[in-house]
């Protein structure tokens, strides 16, 4: 992930028809946007507004060689590993959550060598992907100086294991002689995220936490986005301020009911907790044969994203957006 | 009134077997929480700690979640199961992105940072990366997420159980830095603000030496000996011969405890 020149970042700018368009589209034509070897970022945060149904076309499209990038990574982390879709995950913290331990998945993956997790303090995934938003090569910052978590992607560790690996460098300040740490910037192929609204142009309205998402979706040469609801451009324009990623980012638009189950969307439903504890469940003793059971159910067998649902259960779904909406209550 | 809580209470003192470790963990860290400080907590026992403060002494703590929170009063029984999630943004006067929450960090807006620990050494150094050597581990762990960074740009309170292979002489990894090899070895190294303050354990309270930025302890829990901290501790821990004994937890404490964290999410 070595910085993007800036003369190549501003070239694939101006090849994108950034001109206000429709670009609807369903989740197989949008998984034509991502090609073999990208690097893909992630939107939302752990089991918050996760693009899954993107992954679940993603996977199902059979992607290969993706290095993905998220702030921090639950159990799409998990996913990407198991289903070939990645060997390498950039980002600040990954298991499933607290409540459910250390991820058996990841340690299965990780502990033998055949997945990197490649760990930035969360701090300096942000200003990673801000610095890509900002179209400069580097951010400095005052954290993970003095630390392992440095060496390990500063070239005394494990990294660089390869020409494309962008290390951190500690710099002196060139105004006040103090030791800095620049972290280098992410300009991700492709982002994909999940909105509670959008219109067909991709003007979207973000409820709640925003993540990194508006810096990410600034830095990326493509933006997927997948929401809950098509609407109007008019209703976009009455409320303007609420718009948080602009449609000049956006290539694409999928309209995509509970598109992040078993993961929570803001306002609208929280994350599926007994499914959450049964996928626990089901990759707890053999953490890689239990990925593959899981993978087959719930993402190559459905024949779309309807099925998907409907295999996770109407039950969890109804309690999930019970839980989701009791955020208005007083 | 619960038939345990009357128990309690006509008992007048607990004893420390009317508590977990965790309950313990949490109502000593609550204590050491002030009003109006901006406290930033992560998941677990802080989080916890963080809201006993809240209904205790401390109604205008205002807490700082990772995933973009600031000031919320997470309500009791739906305690959020990670720091990113909208069960945090309960009543919170503001949120902001994660990389915004992290900078106040950085700008100096935060008191006290207040996190939980799985392996921690004489300097206050903490792992949460590698269990063996990290190029080729015995176990990987989930990683630092914001505990580097709030470890690295504020003053911190650590609530971790007190066991002989948490308290180790040197960490594998060092994920969070506390004073690195003592000294002045962690301005020299970048981190000119913040560091360790305190080490809240299930046996007592402890401290760093203000020279040599070692470990030490400051207080222990009722009914705990210098003989049994030592004792679990995988290094030299000094403890001082006018050492304190901390009050036990009171049953309104552990009643709200309890109250808030009624599956024991994180209280077991």
């Amino acid at each position: 992930m070595t910085p993007l020149a800036y003369s190549d970042l501003r070239q694939r700018t101006r090849e994108r028809d950034r001109s206000l368009r429709e670009k609807v589209m369903s989740l197989e034509e949008a998984a034509k946007l991502v090609s073999d070897g990208d690097h893909l970022a992630v939107g939302g945060c752990t089991a918050s507004r996760t693009p899954f149904a993107m992954i679940w076309a993603l996977v199902r499209a059979s992607k290969r060689d993706l290095t993905v990038s998220r702030s921090i990574m639950s159990t799409e982390g998990d996913i990407f590993y198991a289903s070939g879709l990645s060997t390498h995950l950039i980002t600040s913290w990954f298991s499933q959550g607290i409540v459910w331990g250390v991820s058996k998945v990841m340690r299965a993956y990780t502990e033998s060598k055949r997945a990197r997790f490649e760990e930035w303090s969360h701090m300096a995934m942000g200003l990673r992907y801000r610095a890509g938003a900002m179209g400069v090569p580097f951010l400095p910052m005052r954290s993970m100086l003095g630390s392992d978590v440095l060496g390990m992607v500063s070239g005394d560790g494990e990294g660089p294991a390869d020409a494309s690996f962008a290390a951190a460098k500690t710099m002196e300040c060139p105004f006040t002689g103090e030791t800095l740490l620049a972290v280098p910037a992410l300009n991700p192929d492709v982002a994909i995220i999940h909105v509670q609204r959008c219109d067909a142009y991709g003007n979207a309205q973000l409820d709640g936490l925003t993540f990194m998402d508006i810096d990410i979706a600034m830095a990326a040469n493509r933006v997927i986005l997948t929401t809950e609801r098509v609407v109007s451009n008019e209703q976009i324009r009455r409320h303007p301020d609420q718009t948080k990623i602009g449609f000049f980012t956006v290539d694409a638009v999928v309209e995509v009911p509970f598109g992040c189950a078993p993961h929570e969307c803001y306002g609208l439903y929280e994350p599926f907790y007994s499914h959450m504890d049964m996928y626990a469940e089901m990759t707890a003793r053999d953490p890689e044969a239990g990925a593959r059971a899981y993978l087959e159910r719930f993402y190559h067998e459905p024949k779309d994203w309807a099925d998907y649902l409907s295999r996770i259960g109407m039950a969890e779904l109804l309690d999930a957006q019970r839980r989701g909406s009791g955020i208005y209550d007083d | 009134m619960t038939i345990e809580a009357t128990r309690m209470s006509l008992a007048g003192t607990l004893a420390p077997q009317d508590y977990t470790a965790s309950e313990l963990l949490g109502v000593m860290s609550a204590r050491l929480l002030k009003d109006g400080q901006t406290v930033f907590a992560g998941v677990g026992i802080p989080l916890l700690a963080a809201i006993l403060a809240q209904k205790t002494h401390a109604p205008g703590l205002t807490i700082l979640f990772e995933g973009g929170v600031i000031g919320p009063f997470v309500e009791a029984g739906k305690l959020p199961p990670s720091t990113n999630e909208q069960r945090c943004t309960r009543r919170a006067n503001m949120l902001v992105s994660i990389t915004e929450v992290l900078l106040m960090l950085q700008r100096g807006y935060v008191d006290v940072g207040f996190m939980g620990g799985a392996q921690i050494d004489r300097y206050g150094n903490l792992n949460s990366s590698y269990i063996g050597d990290a190029r080729n581990p015995k176990i990987r762990l989930p990683g630092t997420g914001g505990g580097n960074d709030i470890a690295s740009l504020a003053d911190m309170i650590v609530a971790m159980k007190h066991e002989k292979r948490r308290f180790v002489e040197k960490v594998d990894f060092i994920t969070s830095p506390g004073f690195i090899n003592g000294g002045q070895t962690r301005a020299a190294a970048g981190l000119p603000a913040g560091g360790m303050f305190r080490v809240v354990t299930d046996l007592g309270i402890l401290g760093f030496d203000a020279e040599t930025r070692q470990m030490m302890v400051v207080a222990l829990h009722p009914g705990v000996t210098a003989a049994d901290i030592k004792a679990n501790t995988g290094f030299e821990l000094p403890v001082p011969a006018d050492v304190t004994t901390t009050e036990p937890p009171t049953p309104e404490e552990l009643a709200i405890l309890r109250e808030l964290d009624p599956e024991q999410l994180y209280t077991a």
